[in-house]
């Protein structure tokens, strides 16, 4: 009997339904998409246990969560570690700043200018604090813009803020002066793009009150850009129906694609991944800075700072890189963790897949580019899991300085580590780096290229997948072939170093020679000859053996086969003349 | 009739285009017997551009000033453009390629004069006929024989000149059945599954009419189909019709089998879609698949809206149901719908699939189509005549093959190491359906076939892909034999357009192309290094 887990806190919803014969059915969905039916012979049990998990699956506060409790047996120091594994300074430093034209700042070291960013923040040289402290009063929760990106190549950078509190005319000098010193900051390109992700109408309700977007009129050389991804409620609803689509038992196909498509799921997948596009073009083709925001700057505008670096830089691409990728634009820059997953009893309208979308978005560029990612889709499954798990401490909370007053890094674990240390199970055999080391991803949009994830929300229905995986087998070659070629490599060196020594026999052979007269009939003796053919033989069956058309393999043969004989004969001679 | 009465005009200054992916080509076009030829200039390094013109499925033509522009579409869902010089000529060619493109003759057709270097005439073409299973089956079970009673074909025109019938029933009797079937299609074995000693048989309709017409030696030859299997099988007779429909057939001479004239056989009817609404759906499909700018909520609508995929799933899932029937039940299976032609076939061929590992090879794949369709009697030169492109109103054109192979596809999807050849043998199966210069799916039947000598006459595809140069297109590189019955989800989140067929042309080449290149590359590897490990220890000094 095996024995089904399910975390408290991946519970989204518990649900009693109406009294069978058998018993009373108990139905859990999961936040990790499972659903799991459970039928307790008693109602009064059924209705307990239904209770029960209500309360276990809401926590009222942060302290109750796994988090703080799951114990993996490591010391401080350990654990102290694995928190410093992912260190945005040096990621900030790969990326090629500080520089002239960008510095690191400390107008937020004490959060006193914005509370959810984090304290280390980049901006351009000759932004001044006042100019900074001015602009973060006309943004959104004080959310002024920060470089997020910056593309050493091209000099230009991706920047993010919120929106600005322009309502119908207002106007900030120093907001203005900011941006105009973003795009100073790019040597190349003068002008800079401003991408609100939001759609139009949202962006202009929001002008009624008091937010907005920039006039292109106030900020000299801004490209103004919509590019309409919707918001969280949207988003939240979408997938609610997906869901119900998906749990739909005898689904037909008719009804599962036009469930698909009034969920609109993928419509708003295809709209973040054109918005990290549109990003990525603008850097590389117009060598452009962007800035980047949507309401608050951070839901839509993580999803795409973070999407278009990882269409830019391979970096992110790497296991390593896709945790300093999810560190840097998602966890630093206070993507609302714990409220859009849900991990406390609070709002459910703040719940919302944003994070989810993203990964989806990963998903279908490891799809269309299967050479690119160093990792496989189990290593995305494995992080949205402990998105919801509570387990590891890197996802609780809503902001960097919420983490710290929770002292989460003295209380619990970062998940990275342990994953670094399963590497194994999430890497991508097909993963060429060389080929793609520089290589910028230019995904095609068009609508066929966006598939239903199955194995994400249908990952615990066994019989709706693969019955064999292509993966696991391709995995497995890739070991045997790396364990043979080292084999190999053991074993060239090994014959090597006993070639070497049969030198030495040949030396002192000659060195024999020298002191001794040699009798000329030992040379064409028929017992000498005898025992030359047989390492020649030895050697034939080499070639033989291996591939000829193998180049490598041959190569090696022949010259076993061309000069070797002579040496060994020469030493079988000395054997049988010092004999 | 001679082709230069049809040709129009020699040649012309053309500039091919052949959407993404691929450069433009420039040079001399000429219209040929068979052929749409370009030849560059002199001086370029591209080879001649060669298209059969049975390929094309519809031709448009347009003139603007003095040069004009002819779209063709063929059958391969290719889409061709050609700008060619001078408003006569364009007429002249567009006109030619109508012509030529719509000969119907089948022994003026192109693989009675292609004439391959390294292939030898009458090769390859005796290699699966019924004989050959039969001799596998009669390792098996002794409860079957090999009847020559169509030897001439006039008992059955569509079925092969033998068949493999119970043993206990003899030729006279099995030309009465053949009189109560329709088109003489009586009951003949297409799969003795072994290990549970039971079978698949496939025929058409009976043709009971309104007056329930009843034939005792086509009872008694289903009665000896139980006999022969184990003690006390049961059967079941799966009707690819709906039971509505199947009770009206009986308006017009057809019907189906009524319980009490055949004792242990029970009747499952698992309607599936034929005919012309199939032909609308591959057309839809295609058309939508053409659209580059639609919208996600517009494409996922015309995904829905052309139900091809709903047909995928209804021809899997009646293929398991039947398979399901022998393996779990070990009830022998009948499947027929009116001809026996098509669904029929499909379900029969995609059941042995499932539950025949031998089915999964590559010469065993190429002998299921070989004696599952081809000399099954499944009408290729009617269904093929058009592809999704033809204005032309369809009259006998249906996917059933396509959707066949599309249904192969699902299930190397779902089983990637169980099937011996890859998506290339597939996608060339659909090509040469519709348009081939091999003579294996000319005409609509092995009689047919034997009147216009198609097999000492032109060459056979199976020779063609079984050359060592096209192994690698071919095959998987990671198949392992799987003995055991492969059984496919057939929810619809299991189930994928097939993007290598239907965009293979709409798109430009993808990464996961060089991605199985890659894959090719480890299993290469892999065996150079197992194959070399070996020895070079062999050779390693003895201390």
């Amino acid at each position: 009997m095996t024995v089904e887990m399910i975390l408290h806190h991946h519970i989204a919803s518990v649900e009693k339904l109406a009294l069978t014969t058998s018993g009373c059915p108990l139905v859990i969905q999961c936040k990790n998409f499972r659903i799991v039916h459970f039928i307790v012979p008693r109602e009064r049990d059924c209705h307990d246990i239904y209770n029960s998990l209500l309360q276990l699956s809401k926590q009222a506060k942060y302290e109750d969560l796994y988090a703080f409790s799951y114990n993996p047996k490591q010391n401080d120091s350990e654990r102290l570690r694995g928190w410093q594994l992912i260190d945005l300074a040096e990621e900030y430093k790969r990326m090629g700043v500080p520089n002239s034209n960008w510095q690191l700042s400390d107008a937020n070291r004490e959060y006193k200018i914005c509370e959810t960013y984090p304290r280390e923040l980049y901006v351009p040289r000759i932004a001044s604090k006042p100019i900074i402290v001015g602009s973060s009063k006309f943004r959104s929760k004080g959310r002024f813009p920060v470089l997020s990106y910056y593309h050493r190549e091209k000099e230009a950078a991706v920047c993010r803020c919120s929106q600005p509190l322009s309502g119908f005319s207002a106007r900030c000098l120093e907001d203005e002066h900011l941006l105009q010193a973003i795009s100073k900051a790019n040597p190349v390109n003068r002008y800079m793009y401003v991408m609100d992700t939001r759609p139009k109408l949202n962006a202009m309700a929001n002008r009624a009150a008091g937010k907005g977007y920039e006039n292109e009129d106030n900020y000299s050389n801004i490209r103004f850009q919509f590019v309409g991804i919707e918001n969280i409620h949207v988003m939240r609803s979408s997938l609610q129906k997906l869901l119900e689509v998906n749990g739909t038992k005898g689904l037909s196909v008719n009804d599962f694609y036009s469930g698909l498509e009034s969920s609109g799921w993928l419509r708003h997948i295809k709209a973040v991944m054109d918005a990290a596009i549109f990003l990525t073009k603008a850097i590389m083709i117009e060598n452009a800075s962007v800035l980047v925001h949507c309401s608050d700057g951070w839901d839509r505008t993580s999803q795409v700072c973070s999407l278009g670096s990882l269409l830019l830089d391979s970096f992110y691409r790497t296991i390593r890189g896709f945790m300093v990728l999810i560190e840097k634009d998602w966890i630093s820059f206070g993507h609302k963790f714990s409220e859009r997953c849900g991990h406390l009893d609070s709002d459910p309208k703040e719940v919302s897949p944003v994070f989810t979308q993203f990964l989806e978005c990963v998903w279908h560029l490891t799809e269309q580019f299967p050479q690119a990612f160093e990792f496989n889709e189990a290593f995305l499954l494995q992080i949205h899991e402990h998105i919801y798990s509570c387990q590891f401490g890197n996802f609780l909370g809503n902001c960097q300085k919420e983490r710290e007053e929770l002292k989460l890094k003295e209380k619990t674990y970062s998940l990275w580590p342990f994953l670094l240390d399963d590497q194994k199970k999430y890497l991508n055999p097909l993963y060429s780096p060389k080929s793609q080391a520089v290589a910028v991803l230019e995904p095609n949009t068009v609508s066929f290229n966006f598939k239903f994830w199955r194995n994400m929300y249908h990952q615990f229905d066994r019989t709706l997948h693969p019955r064999q995986s292509v993966f696991n087998i391709i995995m497995n070659m890739n070991e045997q072939n790396k364990q043979l070629e080292n084999d190999i490599k053991d074993l060239e060196s090994k014959i090597k170093q006993h070639k070497n020594k049969q030198t030495d026999g040949v030396l002192t052979k000659e060195l024999l020679h020298s002191v001794r007269p040699e009798s000329p009939t030992l040379k064409t003796s028929l017992c000498f000859k005898e025992q030359t053919l047989l390492p020649v033989n030895d050697a034939l069956r080499t070639i033989e053996g291996s591939n000829p058309a193998d180049n490598r393999y041959s190569e090696y043969a022949e010259e076993f086969s061309k000069s070797e004989p002579a040496v060994v004969s020469l030493e079988y001679g000395v054997a049988r003349m010092t004999c | 009739m001679e082709f230069s009465e049809l040709i129009r005009t020699g040649r012309a200054q053309a500039e091919l285009l052949r959407g993404p992916g691929a450069p433009p080509l420039r040079g001399t076009l000429c219209v040929t017997g068979h052929h749409l030829l370009l030849s560059p200039g002199p001086q370029a390094t591209s080879d001649l551009w060669l298209l059969l013109l049975r390929s094309v499925d519809s031709i448009e033509k347009r003139v603007a000033g003095d040069s004009g522009t002819i779209t063709l579409r063929c059958k391969d869902l290719r889409v061709l453009q050609l700008d060619i010089e001078g408003v006569e000529a364009t007429l002249d060619i567009a006109r030619s390629i109508e012509a030529l493109s719509s000969l119907e003759s089948v022994i003026t057709s192109f693989p009675f004069f292609y004439r391959p270097k390294g292939l030898r005439l009458g090769d390859a073409w005796h290699f699966h006929p019924p004989e050959h299973y039969y001799k596998r089956v009669a390792r098996e079970t002794n409860a079957w024989r090999l009847s020559e009673v169509n030897e001439d074909f006039s008992v059955c025109p569509s079925y092969p000149r033998a068949v493999i019938v119970p043993r206990a029933v003899d030729d006279d009797a099995l030309a009465r059945s053949a009189r109560f079937r329709q088109g003489g299609r009586f009951p003949v074995l297409s799969y003795h599954h072994a290990p549970s000693g039971t079978v698949l048989l496939r025929s058409s309709q009976p043709l009971t009419g309104p007056q329930k017409r009843r034939c005792a030696e086509d009872e008694e030859l289903l009665r000896a189909v139980l006999a022969g299997a184990r003690p006390g099988a049961r059967g079941f007779i799966v009707d690819t019709r709906s039971a509505q429909a199947a009770k009206q057939a009986r308006m017009t001479g057809g019907g189906t089998e009524a319980k009490a004239a055949y004792p242990g056989w029970k009747r499952l009817h698992r309607p599936m879609e034929r005919g012309r609404p199939l032909q609308e759906s591959f057309v839809r499909l295609v058309e939508a698949c053409g659209d580059l700018e639609q919208s996600m909520d517009r494409w996922l609508s015309r995904l829905e809206g052309c139900r091809w995929l709903a047909h995928v799933k209804e021809a899997l899932s009646t293929a398991c149901l039947a398979a399901q029937g022998m393996e779990r039940e070990g009830a022998c299976i009948l499947v027929h719908g009116a001809e026996g032609t098509d669904s029929t076939l499909l379900v029969t061929s995609l059941a042995q699939l499932i539950l025949d590992p031998l089915s999964r090879t590559m010469t065993g794949f190429q002998e299921l189509v070989e004696r599952e369709w081809i000399q099954a009697g499944h009408p290729f030169q009617l269904r093929c005549a058009h592809s999704a492109f033809s204005h032309a109103r369809p009259k006998h054109e249906a996917p059933t093959f396509l959707l066949f192979l599309d249904c192969v596809w699902q299930l190397g999807r779902q089983f990637p190491l169980s099937l011996e050849f890859g998506e290339g043998l597939l996608l060339a199966l659909f090509e040469h359906a519709y348009a081939s210069p091999f003579g294996t799916f000319l005409c609509n039947s092995e009689k047919e076939r034997c009147l216009c000598e198609v097999r000492t006459r032109t060459h056979s595809l199976w020779s063609g892909l079984n050359q060592p140069k096209e192994q690698r297109k071919l095959r998987n590189p990671l198949y392992v034999l799987n003995p055991l019955a492969i059984w496919p989800s057939v929810e619809p989140q299991s189930l994928r357009l097939w993007q290598g067929l239907f965009l293979r042309w709409t798109r430009p080449p993808e990464p996961s192309e060089a991605a199985w290149e890659k894959v090719w590359q480890i299993v290469t590897d892999k065996e150079k290094t197992e194959g070399s490990q070996p020895t070079v220890s062999a050779s390693e000094p003895q201390p």
